[in-house]
């Protein structure tokens, strides 16, 4: 029944192996862009301001290109693991809706209040949407995977049960929300850390510090929850983390890298801080993929019993590989573009205004 | 309202809205970089005045379409799980390389839209070339995906198991190329059109800055007036391939009720119950004439398959009409259009902002484009019905269980019509910035063209 110790490498693993690689990256990408919306909701002190117009700048030119990954992993999960993607979107229908809403509301929120002219009121109030949004919709994104690893959508449950039976009861639970609650801070993690880069001046950047720092005290409380109620609620996923040398060396890989970010955080090593924390978050993206091995859709449907037939497989993977032959190097581009401080021209953190007219 | 009319609205709502944004995503990147590219060449800042203001307005509807697009993707799942379930590994590549195609696409148009001081000016083309690119990439896969739907090939069923599944095969199925062309050049006409028909608005009603307008109107049309042109003949190919592959389809489509010489039925309306048509004009034998150029030849239809196979007539036959109305529409201000360009070439004729005619023609216009393009996909996806994939799978079995499917339709709805709101004034705000006089009729504070503002590089 519980995870296998043995590691193999078909087709199938590969492709699911890849999607977990677009999983991390949409952590480390878009989820600092939550997580900015987070920051944007919680300003607050004597530069308010400016610290919003960090993050609006941040986030501005590359959200939208950070969020495609949540669409390859969709695109993957349909193509090469069809049924798997039929259940979950069945049975998730109510939360991943809640979702959408979210994603929607966050990305034409933000867009609007950058190109609001109008003034003041209107921009707080877009502000206040995509700030909220941004929060919303991490922690539903982190209930849909706690739901999916805890076992609790089993594919072979008769549908005779009652509407709150089958769709809401199953991911109403304190450890789907505990993953949420620990996906939000890990965001929220990612993007403070970020900041303390990108801010261009010394308070800013400051602020940006302690907010990591609490963000990291968030991520490890918030941790230990998940895995003290994973041991009540979720067998499947506690038996994944703790046993079996390859689980231990990924807590202890997790544990490690969350020293090092926090060190790195208190000396003000900023650049050892990002990737500190970039490590950080994958590991815990791979603890969980890990956790639910050799499962797709835990408790009992493998990847190799999910999987398309190898016709797909194969020509997916192709795709993905140029795909990503073309992809890595434009990414490249768009972050040395945007993310290298000596190219930018623009004196930023002043409090202005939030329209950063980019002309 | 049952669950499956609840899932069938809110899947066309979903998509009507996005396909607008989607279309202004492939069309806006031609005519900016178009702009940029004349100001790169004659070095007239108006030119670039235009490029950068255009690149404004795409940016708002560019990210509504990327979070409109987002909600399609899950709902193929959250609607149709049986449908994404067997069809999902078929149409798996056009769908792969459609991710593709908006990684590219999205990351040069965030350094196109904010890169405009960081990088060179040639770069900065560059950048919006591929943005371009991958915007029209991206309308031909997933308009690739939409085709198997109609044109199902590429895998075998045995004893209702999918299998030998050839995802190339599928992804180039027999209605791709008749549906790429046409959406293609949609795409350009509609956008094309309808900016054209903005800055004609913005000549008529007066502005201190009719050279900008112009040269947006002449950048605009440069990109419209081939599609637009091209449009009848494009869609004259489709008809005749949805009459060869989707013969119950052309039935709807024509109002062709009875199987028998066919005839050109235009206007009325359809009674689907007694199979007859009220108020229509017709030229019997046309039809088949068109098709088999032989006025007796036997076309099918409607009545050639049982009424549970059948699609809802009325609809698809009012679409259809209003569609190739709206072509012909388009396609004769096209044909005025290249005629005034050729007698401006050879020097004759009125300047743009005098002729207001013309001006008018383009405002009336404006519209046409989008309104077919919305005609069309009713055209295509209510013609396809009761099928979801043609002949293989029943929409109603591809639905999902799950029950009250009418309150997220009301309510994607309601967010859809706040959004559409919103964008409508925003973009409102930005016109009136370029120097319009606005209904109120107070000149908007612009200086001048050259002053109002300054190029910075
Ligand atoms: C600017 C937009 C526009 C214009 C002017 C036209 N169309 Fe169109 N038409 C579309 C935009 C469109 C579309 C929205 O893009 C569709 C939907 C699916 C597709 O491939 O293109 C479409 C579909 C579509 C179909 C159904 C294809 C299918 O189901 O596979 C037919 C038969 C036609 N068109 C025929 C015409 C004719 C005879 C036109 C004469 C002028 C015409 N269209 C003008
Ligand atoms: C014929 C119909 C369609 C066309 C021509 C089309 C084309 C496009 C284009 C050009 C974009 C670029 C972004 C933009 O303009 O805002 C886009 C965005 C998007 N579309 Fe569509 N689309 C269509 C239907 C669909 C469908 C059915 C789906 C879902 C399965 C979908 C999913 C998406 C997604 C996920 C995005 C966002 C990409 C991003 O984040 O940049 N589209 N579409
Ligand atoms: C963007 C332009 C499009 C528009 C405006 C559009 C419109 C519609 C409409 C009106 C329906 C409802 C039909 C009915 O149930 O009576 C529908 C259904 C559907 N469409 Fe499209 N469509 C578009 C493009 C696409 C594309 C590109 C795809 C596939 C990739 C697609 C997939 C579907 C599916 C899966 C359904 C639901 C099942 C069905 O009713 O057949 N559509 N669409």
């Amino acid at each position: 029944m519980f995870g296998a110790d043995e590691l193999v490498f078909t087709l199938p693993h590969v492709v699911a192996g890849t999607m977990v690689l677009s999983i991390t990256a949409y952590v480390l990408l878009a989820g600092a862009d939550f997580g900015g919306g987070v920051w944007d909701l919680l300003a607050r002190g004597a530069r308010k301001a400016q610290q919003r117009k960090l993050i609006a700048d941040a986030i501005g030119p590359v959200w939208e290109a950070n969020h495609v990954w949540l669409i390859l992993v969709v695109v993957m999960m349909f193509s090469c693991f069809p049924a798997a993607f039929a259940h979950f979107s069945t049975e998730l229908h109510v939360p991943l809706t809640l979702m959408l809403v979210g994603v929607v509301l966050r990305g034409s929120a933000f867009t609007f209040r950058s190109y609001d002219v109008s003034g003041g009121a209107n921009q707080a109030r877009w502000g206040m949407v995509f700030s909220i949004a941004s929060l919303m919709t991490p922690i539903i994104l982190g209930v849909c995977i706690g739901t999916v690893a805890a076992g609790n959508i089993p594919m072979d449950v008769g549908t005779s049960r009652t509407f709150v039976e089958r769709f809401v009861s199953p991911w109403i639970t304190p450890f789907a929300f505990s993953v949420g609650a620990l996906t939000l801070a890990l965001f929220a993690l990612l993007a403070a850390t970020y900041l303390t880069i990108e801010a261009r001046s010394a308070d800013v950047r400051e602020d940006f510090r302690k907010r990591a720092l609490s963000a990291m005290v968030a991520v490890a409380v918030v941790a230990a929850l998940t895995l003290f109620l994973a041991k009540r609620d979720a067998a499947l996923v506690y038996h994944g983390l703790t046993s079996g040398w390859r689980a231990l060396l990924l807590i202890g890989a997790t544990a490690i890298f969350a020293l090092i970010a926090s060190v790195a955080l208190l000396t003000r090593a900023f650049q050892i801080a990002r990737v500190a924390v970039g490590a950080l978050a994958s590991f815990i993206v791979w603890g969980w993929a890990w956790s639910q091995y050799p499962f797709l859709m835990p408790p009992d449907r493998t990847i190799m019993s999910l999987a398309a037939p190898r016709a797909t497989l194969m020509w997916t993977m192709s795709v993905l590989i140029v795909g990503t032959l073309i992809l890595l190097p434009s990414f490249l581009y768009l972050f040395r573009v945007f993310k290298s401080v000596d190219r930018v021209d623009v004196p930023s953190d002043s409090p202005s205004s939030l329209d950063s007219t980019h002309s | 309202m049952s669950d499956l009319l609840a899932a069938r609205s809110q899947m066309a709502m979903s998509l009507a809205f996005h396909i607008v944004f989607a279309v202004v995503g492939m069309g806006m990147p031609a005519l900016m970089v178009i702009a940029e590219w004349r100001w790169y060449k004659k070095r007239d800042p108006v030119l670039l005045d235009l490029a950068k203001r255009w690149a404004k307005g795409t940016a708002i509807l560019f990210a509504v379409g990327a979070v409109s697009g987002t909600v399609l993707s899950f709902e193929l799942g959250l609607l149709w799980p049986t449908f994404m379930q067997h069809a999902g590994p078929v149409v798996s590549m056009p769908f792969s390389l459609e991710g593709f195609a908006f990684f590219t696409e999205a990351i040069f148009l965030g350094i196109y839209l904010y890169a405009w001081k960081r990088i060179s000016a040639k770069a900065h083309v560059a950048a919006g070339v591929i943005v371009a690119i991958s915007g029209a990439l991206s309308g031909a896969f997933v308009v690739c995906a939409n085709s198997w739907m109609n044109a199902p090939v590429g895998f075998t069923v045995t004893n209702g198991v999918v299998t030998d599944v050839r995802p190339m095969v599928a992804m180039f199925n027999p209605a791709a190329v008749a549906e790429v062309i046409h959406m293609m050049f949609a795409a350009y006409a509609a956008t094309g059109i309808a900016v054209a028909g903005i800055h004609a608005y913005a000549l008529l009603r007066g502005t201190l800055r009719p050279a900008f307008h112009r040269a947006a109107v002449q950048t605009a049309l440069f990109v419209s007036v081939p599609a637009m042109l091209l449009q009848p003949l494009s869609g004259d190919f489709s008809t005749r391939d949805v009459a060869k592959r989707q013969p119950i389809k052309f039935a709807a489509l024509d109002g062709h009720l009875h199987a028998g010489p066919a005839a050109l039925v235009v206007g009325g309306w359809i009674d689907e119950r007694n199979l007859t048509r009220k108020a229509s004009i017709e030229i019997p034998g046309a039809i088949s004439l068109l098709l088999k150029f032989d006025s007796k030849a036997i076309v099918p239809g409607l009545d050639s398959v049982p009424v549970a196979d059948r699609p809802p007539a009325g609809i698809v036959h009012i679409a259809f009409q209003v569609m190739v109305a709206c072509g012909l529409a388009l396609a004769t201000v096209g044909a005025w259009s290249a005629w005034r360009a050729w007698r401006r070439r050879r020097g004759s004729g009125v300047a743009l902002p005098a002729d207001r005619t013309y001006l008018k023609a383009l405002v009336v216009t404006a519209p046409l484009g989008f309104i077919a393009i919305e005609a069309g996909w009713t055209v295509t996806e209510i013609g396809r019905q009761p099928w979801i994939v043609q002949d293989f799978l029943r929409t109603s079995d591809a639905v999902t269980p799950m029950p009250g499917l009418i309150v997220p339709f009301l309510g994607f709805t309601l967010l859809y019509i706040g959004l559409a709101i919103m964008v409508t004034y925003l973009l409102w705000m930005q016109i009136l910035k370029t120097g319009i006089t606005p209904l109120g009729g107070h000149q908007p504070p612009v200086v001048s063209e050259t002053t109002e503002y300054n190029v910075r590089r």
